[in-house]
């Protein structure tokens, strides 16, 4: 891609710039939009790991030492839907609002005022959410968080459900707003605000699965809100969508909930696919391989997710028919993520590499996520899945492409972009203690799930059978260590955040492409006044 | 705690280091590294689906990761300084599509053949149905052979007493409801060999013979699942779900699983235990039980209150203990422990009827426990855990409760 630098972009900068709590409060400008929704994630993943770890402490060894069992489902139901809602997707948006424009030469998201609405929407809907714990933890009598897990299955949820379901209805109510405004608007910016020249094909692959996920989320946030309308009129104005007593059917619970679930699961990680695109090229100093199979590879991988979603629900009791079809069309998925595993091995192959952190970070993604992806090639297997399902072993294969996935991509691109965000360099002996623990770590607590899974422990366990034992204690092990990782993470953000390091220039990679690298580091508080040209 | 982390640490190298890939009747004994082949024909054409997958994504895991390694060796910049240029080739992109497409079908056509086989639930000899409850599971033999009006059916309980996995080394703060406070940090009794895993009545099935199991819940979704025979159904209220198992002859002993799908609090705590007998235990099993179920109810009395206090708390860990505490001190049930409910006598008939029938989100123990549990248990709830009423409730107080 050539392009026309956008030069004088820094004499704006004492025009407009607002300070202080304003800046922030109110602010309509997407790099500051950005920074609030990268902070949010991270600290929600703290919060979301915080629980992890209490779940670990309980899980070290057999026994109920630390917490009560509906203390503990509480853990598990509040750090899925925070790490899901509160740490991945704030952090993916976080980076399209900062990346986007810059990527696509714009001067801001499309709909500014909305992009501030749809990020401030995000802390009331968490705070209610973390309220619930609260009051379980610290409150008195006998009041209880969401305990029904991430899924909330029906009728454990409707029926059974502690009176804190309405507020975690009203939740997630909320983080569906805030994700449809800020996919509407992802979409609005990429159509409408590309800088001359710049064609739907020349897009970097970042933006092209940004563009993928904001209509995954228009089609299937509005499913989610839908399924917890039905759970509330069920909860208190006598219907029964999903009471079998009432005519109603639970297992259309689970189907309209998978609906959305499965396309859910690509939106947390189509981002990954265009940042690793982004970041591979750039340090094997090699185009990106096989760009046009990349965007449609993306666009298979989108369109099949809408008609996989029963393979979460194999046990159900489904017609052989129906099952069949789920199990052909899920293993049909590996194709299309084949073909971006083995484009991005084709990149690097005959490149000239270099291994700086955000590389180190990408490998580790494409192989860890290449595991994960393999595991979920067996779970598509139904008569396996038979055995599998609602085991350690599907815990195993989502933290792989969830956590060794995303949240590894993500990782790659706050040390990627970092530099453009605050103008210093990350530090690079933090950066490097950060990655090879949390590589490790995240290995040790991951790993041994798939063998505790195959052996035939549960998921989703307070407590468990003894010869599950040994492998527990490593993995709670593992994951201490992971969670202690990642506070290393938060000094190299904070040193940033002080621009505190290595003045970074504008364009710290040598082999890095693309607009954002023309405007200096760090990006001013406007660029691209005028629309850069591309040629 | 039972052990020291260091003995934990120990215990878990030494089982790193030994991978047993064998059978196992015992499920303690289990694999450490790969999926139970199990008994059943079935369960072992899913193990050998699992291996034929598993080795094929081996496969192609090291082939990809090994192209990776080869280039982050021989194409870093100090071994590669100018990097080729090409970024395309239709050729290599096709073959990568088709080749994956064609593993696909051939992975495709064995799991289609054992898909079909376990759907296949026709002609079975024994028909049993099988109901999860919060958090317990009952069974229901309907039909076996040519008797189609058999009318056992028993509860299933965790047998595992609560001293054994209660051991709480914090109390009060931040994990304050539920934890018992007089355990706190004491010394928990040696687990079991089948801890969290043994039941009070274990579900007995024939081996050599087609078992059929007609899954179903009263509450909230529940999953059956023994992983020896193969496969898990989930158990939805209102729904009837299908499974089978065949155990071949010769493979008798008992087999263990655990419920699958999260169904509230005690989710980890209610275990599936079968016993396989052969035919002719099998035959003179049932014959036994169906003279018990047709005699009615034992309504003898206690002969004092030492007996029927002895049998109240035996009633009391196995039902009450998960939701009222192994104290009495509550739970997601109401606490007993010192409370009016317990102790003042005009409550005794509420006592009593609140487990006859139950009452919002406490179920009916109607049908899981006799007339004389019942008393019994009444009984211990009122004398035990610091409550002194002196009320001895007979089993006929019970039976005559409307």
């Amino acid at each position: 891609m050539s392009t026309a630098a956008a030069t004088h972009d820094d004499h704006h900068d004492h025009h407009h710039a607002p300070t202080g709590l304003k800046r922030w409060l109110f602010s309509t400008n997407h790099k500051d939009i950005g920074t609030l929704y990268l902070w949010f994630s991270f600290a929600m993943f703290l919060v979301g790991g915080f629980m992890a770890m209490v779940i670990r402490a309980e899980l070290l060894e057999p026994g109920m030492q630390f917490v009560d069992p509906e203390f503990f489902n509480q853990m598990t139901t509040v750090h899925g839907l925070v790490m899901v809602f509160g740490a991945v997707m704030p952090a993916t948006v976080g980076l399209a609002n900062w990346m986007i424009p810059l990527m696509i030469g714009a001067p801001d998201m499309a709909l500014p005022r909305m992009n501030n609405w749809s990020f401030w929407i995000l802390p009331f809907a968490f705070g209610i959410l973390i309220f619930a714990v609260l009051m379980s933890a610290f409150g008195a009598g006998n009041p209880s968080a969401p305990n029904f897990g991430w899924t909330f299955y029906a009728p454990l949820s409707t029926k059974y459900g502690p009176a804190s379901t309405d507020l975690f209805i009203l939740s997630v109510h909320m983080m569906g707003i805030s994700s449809i405004m800020g996919a509407i608007n992802v979409v609005v910016t990429v159509f409408n605000m590309r800088a001359p020249g710049m064609t739907l094909m020349k897009m970097p692959l970042f933006v092209w699965t940004w563009l993928i996920t904001a209509f995954l989320l228009i089609a299937v946030i509005p499913v989610l809100a839908g399924v917890v309308t039905m759970m509330l009129t069920d909860r208190h104005f006598g219907t029964s969508f999903f009471d079998a007593a009432g005519g109603g059917d639970p297992v259309l619970f689970q189907h309209v909930f998978w609906f959305f679930g499965h396309p859910e699961v690509y939106i947390m990680i189509l981002p990954s696919f265009g940042i690793v695109s982004a970041i591979i090229p750039a340090f094997a100093r090699k185009p990106l391989f096989g760009y046009a199979s990349m965007v449609y590879a993306t666009a298979s991988i989108a369109l099949l997710s809408f008609v996989v979603w029963a393979h979460h629900m194999f046990t159900v009791g489904m017609p052989l028919a129906g099952t069949l079809f789920f199990m052909y069309m899920t293993m049909l998925i590996s194709v299309p993520t084949g073909v971006k595993v083995f484009n991005w091995v084709a990149t690097m192959w005959r490149g000239s590499m270099t291994f700086e952190l955000p590389m180190k970070w990408a490998i580790a993604f494409v192989v860890l996520f290449t595991c994960g992806g393999l595991s979920g090639l067996m779970l598509a297997m139904t008569p396996i899945d038979f055995q599998y399902h609602d085991t350690y072993f599907v815990v195993a294969h989502f933290h792989y492409v969830l956590v060794t996935g995303a949240i590894f991509s993500i990782f790659a691109a706050a040390y990627y972009w970092l530099p453009k965000w605050s103008g210093v360099m990350p530090s690079k002996l933090l950066g490097e203690l950060h990655f090879w623990n949390s590589l490790i770590s995240a290995n040790l607590l991951f790993f041994p799930m798939h063998f505790v899974g195959l052996a035939g422990m549960p998921r989703r366990y307070a407590d468990y059978a003894l010869q599950f034992a040994d492998y527990n204690f490593w993995i709670s092990i593992g994951g201490f260590w992971f969670g202690l990782s990642q506070v290393i993470f938060l000094v190299v953000a904070v040193r940033c955040a002080m621009k505190k390091g290595e003045p970074a220039p504008a364009k710290p990679w040598e082999g890095a492409e693309g607009l954002e690298w023309e405007v200096p580091s760090p990006a001013p508080f406007h660029t691209f006044d005028t629309p850069p040209v591309i040629k | 705690m039972q052990s020291t982390l260091f003995h934990r640490a120990a215990a878990g190298l030494t089982a790193l280091m030994i991978s047993g890939m064998t059978y196992a009747s015992d499920w303690t004994e289990r694999s450490n590294l790969d999926l139970r082949p199990g008994v059943t024909e079935v369960s072992q054409d899913i193990q050998d689906l699992h291996t034929t997958v598993l080795w094929i994504v081996t496969v192609i895991g090291l082939l990809v990761f090994g192209l990776i390694v080869i280039s982050m060796i021989r194409h870093r910049r100090s071994k590669n300084p100018n990097p080729a240029t090409f970024h395309e080739n239709v050729f290599l992109e096709v073959l990568w599509t088709v080749i994956p497409f064609v593993i696909l079908i051939a992975m495709a056509v064995p799991a289609t053949r054992v898909l079909v086989k376990l759907d296949d639930t026709a002609e079975s000899q024994l028909t049993v149905k099988v109901t999860g409850y919060r958090w317990k599971w009952s069974y229901e033999y309907l039909t076996y052979e040519d008797d189609n009006n058999i009318g056992v059916s028993f509860f299933s309980n965790l047998a595992t007493p609560p001293e054994q996995y209660n051991n709480p080394v914090l109390s009060g703060g931040l994990f304050p409801y539920g934890t018992a406070k007089d355990l706190v940090g004491k010394e928990a009794p040696e687990k079991d060999h089948n801890y969290q895993l043994e039941v009070d009545k274990k579900l007995v099935i024939p081996s050599g013979q087609k078992v059929r199991f007609l899954v179903t819940s009263d509450d909230v979704i529940h999953s059956f699942w023994v992983p020896d025979f193969g496969g898990k159904k989930d158990a939805i209220p209102g729904f009837v779900n299908e499974m089978w198992a065949l155990v071949p002859e010769g493979k008798e002993g008992t087999y263990y699983g655990q419920c699958a799908e999260l169904c509230g609090k005690n989710h980890a705590f209610m275990p599936v235990a079968v016993e396989v007998v052969t035919q002719d235990e099998f035959k003179a099993w049932i014959a036994e039980e169906k003279e018990k179920a047709a005699s009615g109810p034992d309504l003898t009395p206690f002969s004092g209150l030492d007996q029927a206090m002895e049998e109240g708390q035996q009633v009391y860990a196995t039902a009450c203990a998960l939701c009222h505490g192994a104290n009495g001190e509550g739970g997601i049930g109401l606490p007993f422990a010192g409370t009016d409910f317990a102790t003042k006598s005009e409550y005794l008939n509420e006592h009593i009827d609140v487990l006859v029938n139950g009452r919002a989100a406490m179920p009916s123990f109607k049908a899981q426990l006799t007339p004389r549990q019942i008393a019994a248990v009444v009984t211990y709830e009122r004398n035990a855990f610091g409550n002194d009423t002196g009320d001895l409730i007979q089993p006929a107080d019970v039976n005559d409760h409307e």
